[in-house]
């Protein structure tokens, strides 16, 4: 499929192929005035895959994030997420995903476990209690359960964070440049529990600019710049050494 | 729904309490008011009894701005807003949440100012404690209903503190001028009829503005 000058048309039609898909997204295409921020993204996902997209800012990543997760509506084309056509039952859809950006999404004048419980609440988590606090050993909390978020480190708050995405216990993930402000041992951190979410059969789409750590994790990759899906591949398929080149001409080409 | 409004609610008020951002600036902006106002008149003269209901409002009004400006800036800060909209909540369960809680804190700091109010502009409001309340509720009712949606409006841009008064003081016009009306009505002892005409021009717009805002509040958060 990776051809030496692929238009974002042949890319998408060699989409790979399989018999169900638990992401579907078809056609999506979204403008802000007469800027196109995506246009006719084609994309596909197993249930436990995790498809990496990379691009520069301002390739559309976070509107594509935004899109999956319900908040931005997209102006044409169809996305549908575990069976459920995200236009007509988005309720249905936020309950089964979780998503976890460079902003936490956490009340600092709350503590760890007040923030859990008030996102808990929103979704309706049944034996609450017993999930927060499994849920909250899960990320090493457990001593600071009790303080406000806002005496908390950054790398404190992202585990924090992943603990709110989770606590619902969602199918899909998505992950808006997860890894922005962290220090190494909170990358590390991150980097091993994306790791275990990958053994979960969760489905996870992550956005990123972080070539090194999104193709750690991949199944599948995708460079989106521009708003347009420029490469999309099989992480088996890419070599790693080659792959930052790739990028670069890609992001290149897109933006001549 | 009712369980979200309550979690929605709870957050907001245990933030409140701890930080004490909005009820703390909004009450000490009400009495630097009434204050200075109070120096503006000869003491005891009517003719500052017959501004006070103006003054009042103008009070009150000016204060709700001080707390609805950070209604959603709160919530904008670190995306919170955004992981609201993530749960699976409905969206006007969301706004009637954020109303409520902009009802509770403006009614609060009334409380709270009325009574120093009172003594400034040496009014009677003993005997017509219940009206005054009425007139509070359903006009308060008003601020937040209107000031609610305009601070979801104004949070998304680059001069909110200046674009929320902008946007505010001229649709919120008749539910003043209905509240400083009945307010005056009730001051000077006016019958009960005089009251309720007034008073039905608050409740109109109180009615019309939330079925507005409950229309429209999902596409003023969506972009």
């Amino acid at each position: 499929m990776e051809t030496a000058n692929p238009s974002s048309a042949d890319v998408q039609a060699g989409a790979l192929e399989r018999n169900f898909a638990a992401i579907e997204i078809k056609n999506l295409t979204k403008t802000f005035g007469n800027l196109y921020a995506l246009k006719e993204v084609n994309l596909s996902l197993e249930t436990g895959e995790f498809l990496t997209i990379f691009g520069p800012n301002g390739a559309g990543k976070t509107t594509l994030i935004r899109i999956l997760s319900t908040i931005t509506k997209a102006t044409s084309g169809e996305i549908v997420i575990g069976g459920i056509a995200l236009k007509k039952t988005p309720e249905q859809i936020r309950r089964q995903i979780g998503v976890i950006a460079h902003q936490t999404f956490l009340y600092d004048d709350l503590t760890a476990e007040e923030n859990l419980r008030f996102y808990g609440k929103l979704y309706d988590v049944k034996n609450l209690n017993a999930k927060i606090a499994e849920i909250i050993s899960e990320v090493g909390l457990e001593l600071r359960r009790n303080d406000r978020v806002r005496t908390f480190s950054r790398g404190m708050q992202q585990r924090l964070s992943i603990a709110r995405a989770m606590i619902h216990e969602p199918q899909f993930l998505f992950l808006d440049e997860p890894y922005t402000g962290l220090d190494q041992h909170a990358s590390e951190m991150l980097t091993g529990w994306l790791k275990r979410v990958r053994g979960s059969q969760r489905t996870v789409l992550m956005v990123t600019h972080d070539l090194e750590r999104g193709l750690e994790m991949a199944d599948q990759v995708a460079i989106l710049n521009r708003g347009k899906i420029v490469f999309h591949e099989r992480r088996a398929a890419i070599d790693p050494k080659h792959f930052r080149n790739r990028y670069y001409e890609q992001v290149a080409r897109e933006s001549n | 729904m009712i369980s979200k409004v309550g979690a929605i609610l709870w957050k907001d008020i245990l933030s409140e309490y701890r930080t004490k951002e909005m009820l703390g600036s909004m009450v000490v902006f009400s009495l630097l008011v009434s204050v200075i106002f109070n120096f503006a008149f000869p003491p005891g003269s009517e003719l500052m009894r017959e501004a006070a209901p103006g003054i009042l409002w103008m009070t009150i009004i000016f204060a709700s701005l001080l707390g609805l400006n950070r209604s959603f800036v709160y919530e904008v800060d670190k995306g919170c807003l955004q992981g609201l909209m993530l749960a699976p909540v409905d969206r006007n369960v969301i706004y009637l949440s954020k109303a409520l809680v902009n009802f509770i804190f403006i009614t609060l700091v009334e409380v709270l100012v009325l009574p120093v109010f009172s003594i400034f502009f040496d009014l009677n409001v003993i005997n017509s404690l219940l009206q005054i309340f009425l007139v509070l509720i359903l006009s308060t009712a008003g601020v937040a209903i209107i000031g609610t949606l305009f601070s979801a409006i104004s949070v998304n841009t680059r001069s909110r503190e200046i674009m929320l008064p902008i946007m505010y003081f001229p649709v919120f016009i008749p539910v003043i001028f209905g509240a400083v009306q009945s307010t005056k009505a009730i001051l000077q002892e006016q019958p009960w009829s005089v009251i309720w005409g007034w008073l039905r021009i608050v409740i109109a717009f109180d009615v019309i503005f939330l079925i507005v805002a409950l229309l429209t509040f999902e596409f003023v958060i969506e972009e």
